[in-house]
């Protein structure tokens, strides 16, 4: 008797699920569906006012211009990638152009879209940064993920997460930066930081003894920001540590890592 | 007679330019006539009632992401060859820039020594699964256009791709590089398909003495650009 009522539990349970499953598809998809519709008709219209307006059929040097636009024409910005603009002329091409060429078209009211040609001092009055260095801790290597936010253009905060990947351990690391640069406007920009966290540490497999734990740190540091392009800088920087060990001696560990950050 | 003279060219001068005039427009040059006054009666100032309209400029797209998985083969050294599934999440940077992250599952099967020897087992099931991540920096080296048929063209790009990150195997983290080349096949402007060779090579131990070893990738992914 029991049988037949625990197969329909179950057979009710699975229509839910799937009743639960096709709702979340139906709304994601109309909610990709919907923001399609919404872009579809609002795309910035420019008008040429060099001589012509070249459009190539990539986005790239290399690819060749199959299109010419007369000054006075308009044009529709369907979508931007790195320094190109895909645009739609009035009959319907399609086409890339660069960003050096688009500066040089109007909006409708005469004046000049800004294409957000971030510079140097873009970086200096930036909030946020986010990014990744690699390098040598203590022998072992490190991968370290940071997210940092500016309270003014000398000082700020920043987190570190860094993955510790030995020969004979392997390890976590977290901690907390302040961050002073002295010279925010330079392209090639010093800076001094200290800081304190936690470092966790595994030794490998293959080792026989030893057991995990963690320690508090502290470090000071310097090291280099150095503006590249866009929303891109380069970082080198040295930390020295100590780890705060439970046994009679503290240890002290060099860092030195490179890598890259994006500002926004 | 000078007098003379000066009072006929005179004369000529005051009765010939009337007549210049006169002919002005015969033949189509000069200005036209001034529009009639209009008839609105004068006095009635009409009072613009229209307001300024806040326009709201839409913003132009950036489409410098791309994210997308892949599904491939992972040779894993000693541990024979086995499917990996993966993501990749990348950011182009500039036209010839790109960075990429990319994370990755397999499972490594037995060794020689294993079928061989029957029953020993130098690691657990569990140890076997690999997992691994990865951050990039890839290079557009090759960047150009593919025809199919009279009429289809697609862009395409050949990149050059180098990174590190870390591969957990047989019980440990391994700091691991990976070094590759890939093929990014434009099907649209924001859809993309990849073809891509990689070299993931780590230190491991564990069969004796250290070495490094090679695990050699292939994967075919898609990816949407946003």
């Amino acid at each position: 008797m029991s049988e037949p009522s625990i197969t329909t539990i179950l057979s009710t349970l699975q229509r839910t699920k799937s009743a639960i499953l096709g709702c979340l598809v139906a709304v994601v998809l109309q909610s990709f569906l919907t923001a399609s519709a919404d872009a579809a008709d609002d795309y910035r219209t420019v008008t040429v006012a060099d001589p012509y307006l070249e459009m190539r059929t990539g986005a790239g040097i290399g690819y060749p211009i199959f299109h010419v636009v007369d000054r006075g024409d308009t044009v529709d910005i369907i979508m931007q990638r790195t320094d190109w603009y895909l645009v739609r002329t009035d009959n319907d091409k399609e086409g890339w152009v660069n960003r050096k060429q688009m500066e040089q078209t109007m909006l409708a009211d005469g004046s000049q879209l800004d294409f957000g040609d971030l510079s140097l001092e873009d970086m200096t009055n930036s909030k946020w940064e986010l990014g990744v260095l690699a390098g040598d801790f203590g022998g072992a290597n490190i991968v370290s993920l940071y997210g940092g936010y500016a309270l003014n253009p000398n000082v700020s905060l920043e987190v570190w997460g860094s993955q510790i990947l030995g020969n004979f351990s392997n390890g976590w690391m977290g901690s907390i930066n302040v961050v002073h640069e002295a010279f925010p406007e330079w392209r090639v920009s010093p800076f001094f930081t200290l800081g304190a966290g936690l470092i966790h540490t595994m030794p490998k497999s293959t080792i026989i003894q030893g057991e995990d734990r963690t320690d508090q740190v502290g470090h000071v540091g310097a090291g280099f920001r150095v503006y590249a392009t866009r929303r891109f800088l380069l970082r080198a920087e040295y930390k020295s540590y100590v780890v705060f060990t439970s046994r009679d001696e503290n240890e002290e560990v060099e860092e030195w890592k490179v890598g890259f950050a994006f500002f926004f | 007679m000078e007098s003379r003279f000066r009072v006929l060219f005179l004369i000529v001068v005051v009765f010939g330019l009337p007549g210049c005039a006169a002919t002005k427009n015969l033949f189509g040059f000069g200005r036209d006539e001034a529009p009639p006054p209009s008839s609105e009666p004068a006095g009635q100032v009409v009072d613009p009632q229209v307001e300024r309209r806040e326009i709201k400029e839409p913003k132009i797209d950036r489409e410098d992401f791309e994210i997308g998985p892949y599904v491939g083969i992972l040779s894993i050294e000693d541990f024979g060859s086995n499917v990996v599934y993966g993501a990749r999440l990348a950011y182009h940077m500039t036209e010839g820039f790109f960075v990429e992250g990319t994370v990755g599952s397999s499972e490594g099967g037995l060794t020689s020594f294993e079928v061989l020897s029957g029953g020993a087992r130098l690691i657990t099931d569990s140890e076997r699964q690999l997992t691994y991540y990865n951050l990039s920096l890839g290079y557009n080296i090759l960047p150009g256009e593919v025809f199919i048929g009279e009429g289809r063209a697609f862009n395409t790009n050949v990149y050059l791709i180098a990174g590190l990150g870390s591969t957990r195997f047989a019980g440990d983290d391994r700091f691991s590089v990976n070094v590759g080349a890939g093929y990014r096949f434009l099907l649209t402007d924001s859809v993309a398909l990849h073809l891509d060779f990689r070299d993931h090579l780590f230190d491991i131990d564990l069969l004796g003495e250290e070495k490094t070893v090679h695990n050699l990738e292939a994967h075919l992914g898609f990816t949407l650009f946003f």
